[in-house]
C-alpha cells in the first residue's frame, strides 16, 4: 500500500517537491504559505536527495534564483502568497521570454496591496492574463484538494519542461492551511548532470567543442528576430490550448443550472449542490483545473443544455470573463463572490443561484 | 458451532456497516493552548487509519495568536465537499465564547458536547442532544492536564463511536512525533477515562 499522510496543502507542496526530484526551492516567508519553507527546512532535503532549499533575502531574489537554476536545466521552484507573487512578476515574465521551465506556487490571500492574510481567489487575472509584462502565458493549475496540490507539483514540473515555460499552481489559504489525506508517490531521483545535458540541450551546462554555446536571454533588439520569437511563443500557447486543458464535471448530466468554480470555491459549490439537489434544484458543477488553458469547449457545450450559469469565485468577478467568452451569449452568466478573506458559505451560494439565475 | 454463528453474525454486521455511508461534520472550539487543533488532528489521522476520507480546517490568523481557536473536522466514507461549514453534526465546545458562537450551529438532532469548566451560560437548546464532560476538572485532579484534550476526544468517541480504539492508537502513532511515542499509553488512558466520565444531560426532543 502507498504511504498515507494527513498533511496541510502547504506541506504537501513541499513534500511533493522533494519526491518529484526537484533540485532547488527558493522562497521567502509570507502567510498563508510559510509552511512550505518551514516544512522543507525541517525535512533537510539536502540530506534526503541533495535538493537545495534556500531562504532568499527577498521575493525578487528568490524568483531570480529560480531563473538562474532553470537556466542550467535544473528543476527549480518558488512559492509565495499574493503580495509576494506581485514582486516576482518581473522575473516570471523574463522566464517566459527566455523560455525557462520552473514552478511558481501562489497560495492566494486577499488583496489588493497587503490586503489580508485570509484566503481569496483575487489573483485569477494576474495568474492567467499576464501580471508581468509582454505577450506571455503561464500554464495555471488550480487544485481543489490537498491530494491534487501534491499531485500537481510533479505535473507542473513535467509540463514546465515539456513546454519550456513557467507553470503556476494557483491555490489559496484554505487549501494551503487545511489538512487532508494524501497518498504519497515514490521518490523520483534528481536528474544527473548527464541526464540534464541530454534532456536540455538549450541549458547553460558548460560549452563543449561539439556544440554551439547556449544563450539564455529574453532580449533581442532586432525586431524581426523578436517577432519571430514571440510568434514561436504564441504557437506554444496554442499547443497548450489544444493539448493541456483539464477540468472536472460533477452532476452535470441532468443539470438545468451550472456552477463554474475553481479550487476551494469548487469544494463549497459541491456542498451547495448537495443542499440544492435535496431541495429539487438540478444543479451541477464544471471545475476548471487548468485556468490557462481554460476549458472553453466543455463550458460552450453545456451552455446549449442549461438554463443558466453562476460563477462562484472569492473575488469581484474575474473568471466570469472567460466563462462569458466561452458561453458567447447563449445563456445568462452571473457571478457570486466574497472578498477580503470572507469565505462564502454553501447556503449563500445556493441563495445566489436562486436569486441571480433561477429567479432572475 | 457457536463460533461459526458468531463469525457469520460478524460478517453481516460488517456488511451492514459498509452499506451505510457515514459522514460526520464536527466543530471543535476552545481557547488556543487547550489542544483543540491537535485533538482534531488525532481524530482526522485516526479516520485515515480506518480508511475514511477526512478534512481538517483550522481557523488561522489573528484569532489563533491568543484567543479562541477552532477546527472543522469532517470524517466520511465519501469524497468530502466543502471543508468549511455553517452547521455541524457535533460541536465540541471548551469555552464560553465558543458556546455563544457555535451552540446555534448544531444541526437539529445533532450533538453538543461541552466541558463545564468556565461555562457561565449552559446550552439551552431542546432540539439537540447535549453531553457534558468535566474533563478539565478530572485531568487536574489526576494531574494529567496535558492529555485533557484526549479525555474530551474519548467522550466524543463514546457518543459517536465512528473510530475504533485500535485506529485511535494508530492515529496517535502517526500524529505524535516519534520522540513522544512513550506518551501514547497515557493518551490512550485519557481516552478511556473520557468515555467513562461523559454524561448525557439532555436528549433531543
Amino acid at each position: 500500500m502507498k504511504e498515507l499522510r494527513l498533511m496541510k496543502g502547504n506541506e504537501a507542496i513541499a513534500e511533493a517537491a522533494i519526491r518529484a526530484g526537484a533540485d532547488g526551492y527558493f522562497g521567502y516567508p509570507i502567510t498563508p504559505q510559510s509552511e512550505v519553507l518551514e516544512y522543507l527546512m525541517a525535512q533537510k532535503p539536502h540530506e534526503r536527495t541533495g535538493m537545495v532549499v534556500l531562504q532568499a533575502e527577498s521575493e525578487v531574489a528568490a524568483i531570480n534564483m529560480v531563473y538562474g537554476g532553470a537556466s542550467c536545466g535544473k528543476k527549480v521552484m518558488t512559492s509565495s502568497s499574493s503580495p509576494g507573487i506581485s514582486l516576482k512578476m518581473e522575473g516570471i515574465s523574463y522566464m517566459a521570454g527566455a523560455e525557462l521551465p520552473g514552478l511558481i506556487v501562489n497560495v492566494t490571500r486577499g488583496g489588493p496591496g497587503l490586503g489580508t492574510i485570509q484566503p481569496s481567489q483575487s489573483d485569477y487575472f494576474q495568474a492567467t492574463k499576464g501580471g508581468g509584462h509582454g505577450d506571455y502565458r503561464l500554464i495555471v493549475l488550480a487544485p481543489a484538494s490537498v491530494q491534487e496540490t501534491y499531485d500537481f507539483v510533479k505535473l507542473s514540473f513535467d509540463l514546465a519542461f515539456k513546454y519550456r515555460n513557467p507553470v503556476m499552481i494557483l491555490t489559496d489559504g484554505i487549501i494551503g492551511q487545511m489538512m487532508e489525506k494524501v497518498e504519497l508517490g515514490d521518490q523520483i531521483p534528481r536528474s544527473t548532470r548527464e541526464e540534464i545535458i541530454k534532456a536540455c540541450p538549450w541549458a547553460t551546462t558548460g560549452k563543449t567543442p561539439d556544440r554551439q554555446r547556449s544563450v539564455i536571454t529574453s532580449l533581442d533588439l532586432d525586431s524581426n528576430k523578436q517577432e519571430k520569437h514571440v510568434l514561436k511563443l504564441g504557437a506554444k500557447y496554442d499547443k497548450m490550448e489544444q493539448d493541456e486543458v483539464r477540468f472536472e464535471k460533477i452532476n452535470c448530466d441532468d443539470a438545468e443550472y451550472i456552477f463554474v468554480a475553481f479550487g476551494s470555491s469548487a469544494r463549497i459549490c459541491q456542498k451547495s449542490i448537495e443542499i440544492g439537489r435535496a431541495k429539487g434544484i438540478k444543479v451541477g458543477l464544471i471545475r476548471p483545473i487548468t485556468l490557462f488553458p481554460f476549458p472553453k469547449k466543455p463550458i460552450a457545450e453545456i451552455a446549449n443544455k442549461v438554463k443558466g450559469i453562476l460563477t462562484v469565485e472569492m473575488n469581484l468577478g474575474q473568471m466570469i470573463e472567460d466563462v462569458r467568452l466561452a458561453v458567447n451569449g447563449k445563456v445568462k452568466v452571473e457571478h457570486y463572490g466574497r472578498t477580503g478573506g470572507i469565505i462564502p458559505t454553501p447556503e449563500e451560494v445556493l441563495i445566489a443561484l436562486e436569486q441571480k439565475i433561477i429567479g432572475g | 458451532m457457536q463460533s461459526a454463528i458468531n463469525k457469520k453474525q460478524r460478517t453481516t454486521n460488517i456488511e451492514l456497516f459498509n452499506l451505510k455511508k457515514m459522514t460526520e461534520e464536527i466543530i471543535i472550539a476552545g481557547f488556543g493552548g487547550q489542544g483543540v487543533l491537535s485533538m482534531g488532528k488525532i481524530l482526522a489521522y485516526s479516520g485515515i487509519m480506518q480508511n475514511k476520507e477526512v478534512s481538517w480546517m483550522p481557523s488561522y490568523g489573528p484569532e489563533m495568536r491568543g484567543g479562541t481557536a477552532n477546527v472543522t473536522v469532517i470524517i466520511s466514507d465519501e469524497r468530502i465537499s466543502s471543508p468549511i461549514l455553517t452547521s455541524y453534526d457535533t460541536a465540541i465546545i471548551l469555552n464560553q465564547q465558543s458556546m455563544d458562537k457555535f451552540e446555534k450551529s448544531v444541526k437539529v438532532g445533532g450533538c453538543l458536547i461541552y466541558d463545564g469548566n468556565g461555562i457561565t451560560r449552559h446550552p439551552e437548546r431542546k432540539d439537540i442532544n447535549i453531553y457534558r464532560i468535566d474533563a478539565n476538572d478530572e485531568a487536574a485532579k489526576q494531574g494529567i492536564l496535558k492529555v485533557f484534550n484526549m479525555m474530551v476526544l474519548g467522550g466524543y468517541l463514546k457518543v459517536k463511536p465512528i473510530i475504533s480504539s485500535e485506529f485511535v492508537r494508530k492515529g496517535l502513532e502517526k500524529s505524535l512525533p516519534a520522540r513522544h511515542h512513550d506518551m501514547i499509553p497515557e493518551n490512550e488512558k485519557a481516552v478511556e477515562i473520557g468515555k467513562k466520565i461523559i454524561k448525557q444531560i439532555h436528549a433531543a426532543n
